[in-house]
């Protein structure tokens, strides 16, 4: 207990998260401090090619073990099922209507790959190695829950816009064909492939992450700022509780699968953490009625901080406590 | 300088839908439209900015179509199947046109 209190007080004061605080502190005292939407998107695809080479470049330094298989089956498990876990929570927590029940399901089924980026940066800034094909887990975790929050508006009775245009729309994602895409460079060319962009796409790497997370805390502000009526208790108690929730299922793949402690702490924090790109985009185009106010504030405002502040350092330590596999 | 009667109609939707419209508008024999870049606003949803802004969910796009009087009503209907559900204002107006035979 004393060693999560003491990584959660050190990830606190680290550059990573004051500079989310400081967004979300502008955005909340209405600064006019902005990043223009461009220069977001522009660190975005930084963040997510580097993330995706340097997990391909791993993979190739240390090959792919029969686990690879199993991690990634595991991930699509977990996003499949973790919207139904989600649904029933906010059932009991919440009275939110079935779609914007099924939209927020959607949601926390689904992954934050920048909270993915940061957890990779607080487990290589503690010197905890991972293994590289986390980064196509999180690809692959991405889609399925879109999938079963449909499946949960249909079974009530609603109707959902799915085509075969939306689908094809989720799996080519621009974001997840940049991870995978990089992911794959990254395993073909390897270390010496990494060694050659090094000079661009790491070493400024946790800058770029400073800048990125700074804007993402003045979007979650703004939210929370415009959107806050919008939230009771009871959602915002889901806000906090789900990702413990989905952190405990992403252990239990994890030590089943047999992942590192540091693929562990990766696993608990993809199943914790919300979407706020993929998902956001299916929503408005397959679930109309749902209220982006609910699930991106919700997303956004509440879990994504949480997960920042206190949930990757408690992740980190309780998968270095438990990670290794069944014997 | 000789102008003509047009109808211009402005639809600022969801930036996810704005491929499902044009294509719709396309299929339609709406080939002329233009797509503008919206930066916030504020309705019933709320109020939104698209400064920093990195998902495709959100957003918004204005999309304005310049058309003969006698078309629009074809245009209305293959515009309002698409948004009918969704976020977004449709609105009509008058306008005069220079070159008729570009609508």
């Amino acid at each position: 207990m004393t060693e999560i209190l003491s990584l959660a007080a050190g990830n606190l004061i680290s550059p990573i998260i004051l500079c989310f605080v400081l967004g979300m502190s502008a955005a909340l005292a209405r600064s006019d401090l902005t990043i223009p939407e461009a220069v977001a998107k522009g660190m975005s695809i930084y963040l997510l090619f580097a993330i995706g080479f340097k997990g391909g470049a791993g993979v190739a330094e240390h090959g792919i073990d029969a686990r690879l298989a199993a991690a990634l089956t595991s991930g699509a498990l977990l996003s499949l099922s973790l919207p139904f876990i989600a649904y029933t929570l906010l059932g009991a927590l919440t009275r939110l209507d079935t779609v914007d029940k099924a939209a927020v399901a959607a949601h926390y089924g689904s992954i934050s790959i920048v909270t993915f980026v940061a957890a990779s940066s607080v487990l290589e800034s503690q010197g905890i190695s991972s293994e590289g094909y986390m980064v196509a887990v999180a690809a692959v975790m991405e889609a399925p829950a879109i999938l079963s929050a449909l499946w949960i508006v249909a079974r009530s009775g609603g109707q959902g816009i799915a085509d075969t245009r939306l689908y094809r729309e989720i799996l080519l994602n621009g974001s997840i064909v940049l991870l995978v895409g990089a992911f794959l460079i990254g395993a073909i060319t390897g270390e010496k492939g990494l060694e050659t962009i090094s000079p661009f796409m790491v070493l400024p790497f946790q800058g770029v992450l400073c800048l990125f997370l700074m804007d993402m805390g003045l979007v979650a502000g703004r939210g929370l700022r415009d959107h806050r009526a919008a939230l009771r208790g009871g959602a915002i108690l889901f806000g906090l509780a789900m990702p413990l929730v989905g952190s405990a299922f992403g252990l239990l793949a994890g030590y089943l699968v047999g992942l590192s402690s540091g693929g562990t702490a990766l696993l608990m924090t993809l199943a914790a953490s919300a979407s706020y790109i993929a998902v956001p985009a299916a929503m408005r185009v397959a679930l109309p009625e749902a209220r982006p106010a609910v699930y991106l504030t919700l997303s956004l405002g509440v879990t994504f901080p949480f997960n920042l502040a206190v949930g990757i350092p408690v992740y980190t330590a309780v998968a270095s406590m438990i990670a290794g596999g069944p014997s | 300088m000789k102008t003509h009667r047009a109808k211009r109609v402005e639809i600022i939707i969801e930036k996810p839908l704005e491929p499902r419209l044009t294509d719709a508008l396309t299929e339609a024999g709406v080939t002329g439209y233009t797509v503008l870049p919206v930066q916030g606003g504020s309705g019933r949803s709320g109020r939104w900015s698209s400064s920093g802004e990195v998902s495709p969910g959100s957003g918004m796009v204005a999309i304005v179509c310049l058309t003969r009087p006698d078309r629009v009503e074809n245009l209305i209907e293959v515009a309002f199947s698409v948004v009918e559900r969704h976020i977004g204002v449709v609105s009509i107006s008058d306008a005069e046109v220079l070159r008729v035979a570009r609508f």
